[in-house]
């Protein structure tokens, strides 16, 4: 349905993708949205691929995005961003954190890790933004604030506006007092920032 | 909600007093979920033959009762399933099974609307999770009306997916008492006769109700080019794809309303049954005379995607193909493997350093051991089955595997669901395999709950704990062959496997560590790789930790003149939790605590477990 808005988000297990589709689909659920939300979990938080799939609008019927209909890509790691990039349509836009996370089996030599995968998607002709979320994070001295420099990021990119998503954020955080709620505005701010600098015309 | 979160609140709201179940993906979070509300007793049971036959004695007493479990879970509980049928539920009894359609974690793709068939029971099949909570609050009423178990079949792709709902309170069910009544509970063969032209007469009027209620909706739609017939997730993705075409959406798929399917057929030119896996329902209207397309050009094997099902559809309707969908860039594999620091790494590294052995395996996280780097299961079939197929390879061994030793490789709370029996078996027929019982103290694959090998019981609170120790020896395992070893040092774990193995005898070797994922769990210092003195051979590599990266690859010919490949490594410090099993098949001592200089702490921290 042309109305609703599909929002793919990946990575591998524990890397906080469950847990940032959740915050956006709390975001659409305060914007008055019907909301679907699914992903592959069982053995993926055994650090296997996982992806998270957000379709919100005015009814949603299938939770499931079909390849080439999102229209955001939000990329916990870079070479998961290029594994899935074929569910975007043509012209949109992929959000990617650029680090990379080689598994055991390349490792071990069995499997190839791609030399430049952000550079692979920009030559398959993916509007493509890239941006170092772990070291935004450590500048902000915590290391896991990188979900929410990640939800800063797509932030621009809703039908909805950033400030919707931030009171979510900030909710989450409330009960861990004030300073974790600073620190999470900083993150999504930094998040922000980076994002936008990088956006291609 | 969840599908599975959704579940659990209509059985709260339905009044039930007793709920139990068995981990399993994906049904496991509707008893986790179910635990957390009031007023009403969930266990986990050791298994779910158990859990069920729980809350069928619950339902003998006039209370509402629940059971959940995956697909392979109702073959476990089946036995008490084919009788239950005959005896009928007096309390509302509804049964949730979840089909892992697509395999995400599971050893087979099964249907279980299979179930319905066999045992005669009504099924229920939501689309989302609002019709995951009406239909389960449903399902009790139709229960007690009909005096049947209820099967709610649900697929991963209803269990997992989360939407909006609406909930309501609970109301109370109090049960009536039970009332003896032997003709109908005690099932002997002269009480049995009586019972099963009952529940073939309960049949037919679910058949009639089936093509009355408003479970099994009508959509006339006008497109009338196809009509389709489905249920569960997929009608979601046809009404997407075909907004104005005709439905019959089964909400009570079992039995089937027939009367219905007809007057959809004479909706439309072509009938489609858009259903997952099997072709149940039609092969069914087939048989009713009734010209359905289905499994014709339909996947019979994983979920039925959106991407799947309409440009088949197309193709169907305009016999040609549609254009491509985009393609996907070919890359490495990502498979699940095991956590930094997990207890069973190194048993699979010490499994993968030994030769000669024939080694089966059981399910559970430990079944990664298959994967790489270890390639240390030789055979996985089902819960338990580790035991006996072990003891089979033993007794089936020709000349070929004469010089073999047999291992078993099993988790705490797998040995606790089905694999005892199996020991049981090994010890009283003289087998000798040597058994690795995996004791991480928690069912590690579905998340980390508890079991009685941890002592607490659902909600966490202090429950008996099971001493392994005794347990195998009361099942027949000589005390002297019974080992407890710590699985983080490997010189230890090494002796005992090798020794054992070469002993004519069942022995058994109970590791000790808990899960990584659990509270027990408590990190250690992590390590480093100090870059000078990395020779580059590669040997912690080989270990298998995810914390582990190779940093540089190089190749040296060495005096003998022959090639060897070298990969020099880091280890990530932030995923490393300092277990210390990489440090000990390294050579040159190159791993070393990552800590500010002048600290002193041991190479392999040992603690009390």
């Amino acid at each position: 349905m042309s109305d609703t808005t599909n929002i793919l988000v990946c990575g591998i297990g524990g890397q906080g993708v469950m847990t940032a589709t959740e915050i956006l689909s709390e975001a659409a659920i305060a914007e008055g949205h019907d909301v679907k939300k699914t992903e592959v979990a069982g053995m993926s938080q055994r650090g296997g691929v996982v992806t998270s799939h957000l379709r919100f609008g005015a009814k949603v019927l299938s939770p499931q995005i079909t390849p080439g209909t999102a229209d955001v890509l939000l990329g916990f790691e870079a070479a998961e961003a290029l594994r899935w990039a074929h569910y975007l349509k043509p012209g949109a836009l992929a959000l990617v954190n650029d680090a990379r996370m080689v598994p055991p089996v390349v490792e071990l030599g069995l499997f190839t890790y791609p030399d430049d995968p952000i550079g692979d998607m920009k030559a398959r002709g993916v509007r493509t933004v890239s941006f170092d979320a772990a070291s935004i994070a450590r500048e902000l001295g915590e290391l896991r604030l990188g979900n929410t420099v990640m939800l800063g990021a797509i932030a621009d990119q809703l039908p909805f506006s950033a400030g919707v998503l931030l009171d979510c954020i900030v909710k989450r955080f409330a009960r861990k007092g004030e300073q974790a709620v600073e620190m999470n505005r900083k993150a999504f701010a930094a998040g922000r920032a980076a994002a936008l600098q990088a956006v291609p015309a | 909600m969840s599908g599975n979160e959704a579940v659990a609140r209509a059985v709260w709201e339905a009044g039930v007093r007793v709920a139990a179940g068995y981990p399993g993906t994906p049904a496991t979070e509707m008893l986790e979920q179910l635990s957390t509300y009031p007023d009403l007793y969930t266990e986990w049971s050791v298994n779910e033959k158990v859990s069920l036959e729980v809350s069928i004695g619950a339902s003998m007493m006039g209370s509402r009762a629940f059971c959940a479990m995956k697909h392979v879970g109702l073959n476990v509980a089946s036995d008490a399933l084919m009788t239950l049928t005959l005896v009928g539920a007096e309390g509302g009894l509804v049964i949730a099974v979840a089909d892992d359609v697509g395999m995400s974690s599971s050893q087979n793709e099964q249907d279980s609307r299979f179930w319905g068939r066999f045992a005669h029971l009504p099924v229920l099949e939501p689309s989302d999770s609002q019709e995951a909570y009406d239909m389960t609050r449903q399902a009790f009423d139709l229960s007690e009306e009909y005096r049947t178990p209820v099967l709610l079949r649900l697929t991963a792709r209803i269990c997992h997916v989360k939407g909006l709902i609406e909930v309501g309170e609970r109301v109370e069910h109090q049960p009536k008492g039970f009332a003896r009544n032997p003709e109908r509970w005690v099932m002997v063969p002269g009480h049995a006769k009586r019972r099963i032209p009952l529940m073939l007469q309960r049949e037919e009027e679910l058949k009639r109700l089936s093509d009355q209620t408003p479970l099994n909706v009508l959509e006339p739609g006008s497109d009338r080019r196809v009509a389709f017939i489905t249920s569960g997730p997929t009608y979601m993705h046809v009404r997407e794809a075909f907004p104005d075409a005709p439905i019959l959406k089964l909400g009570l798929s079992h039995p089937l309303p027939l009367e219905k399917a007809k007057a959809l057929a004479a909706m439309a030119d072509t009938l489609v049954v858009v259903e997952e896996v099997e072709p149940l329902l039609e092969n069914e209207l087939k048989a009713a005379g009734l010209a359905a397309h289905g499994k014709d050009f339909l996947p019979r094997i994983g979920e039925l995607a959106p991407e799947i099902i309409k440009p088949a559809i197309e193709r169907l309707l305009r016999k040609e193909a549609a254009p491509p969908e985009p393609q996907a860039v070919p890359l490495f594999p990502r498979p699940p493997t095991l956590c930094a620091s997990c207890p069973h790494m190194g048993v699979y590294y010490t499994l993968s350093q030994l030769k000669n052995l024939t080694i089966s395996g059981d399910i559970g996280c430990y079944t990664l051991g298959a994967g790489h780097p270890w390639n240390s299961l030789d055979a996985t079939i089902c819960m338990g089955a580790s035991m006996g197929i072990a003891l089979g390879m033993d007794k089936g061994r020709g000349e070929a595997d004469k010089n073999k030793k047999v291992l078993a490789v099993i988790g705490d709370s797998t040995f606790m669901h089905m694999g005892m029996q199996g020991l049981l078996d090994i010890t009283w027929n003289r087998g000798n395999i040597t058994v690795l019982l995996l004791d991480n103290g928690t069912v590690g694959m579905t998340g980390g709950q508890n079991t009685p090998a941890n002592g607490r019981d659902i909600h966490g609170q202090g429950a008996p704990r099971i001493d392994f120790r005794r347990l195998v020896e009361a099942l027949g395992v000589k005390p002297e062959r019974i080992h407890e070893v710590d699985p983080y040092q490997l010189p230890v774990l090494f002796k005992a496997v090798r020794e054992e193995t070469k002993i004519d005898d069942v022995s058994v070797i109970i590791t000790n560590r808990p899960c990584v994922l659990i509270d027990e769990f408590k990190p250690f210092k992590p390590y480093a790789v100090l870059e000078d003195k990395c020779t580059g051979c590669g040997n912690c590599v080989e270990v298998g930790c995810p914390a582990i990266h190779v940093t540089r690859r190089d190749k040296v010919v060495k005096p003998s003149g022959k090639e060897v490949d070298l990969a020099f490594t880091r280890i990530d410090t932030v995923a490393c939790t300092g277990c210390g099993l990489c440090v000990q098949p390294c050579a040159p001592e190159a791993i070393v605590h990552f800590a500010p200089a002048g600290t002193v702490v041991p190479i392999v921290p040992v603690q009390p477990v």
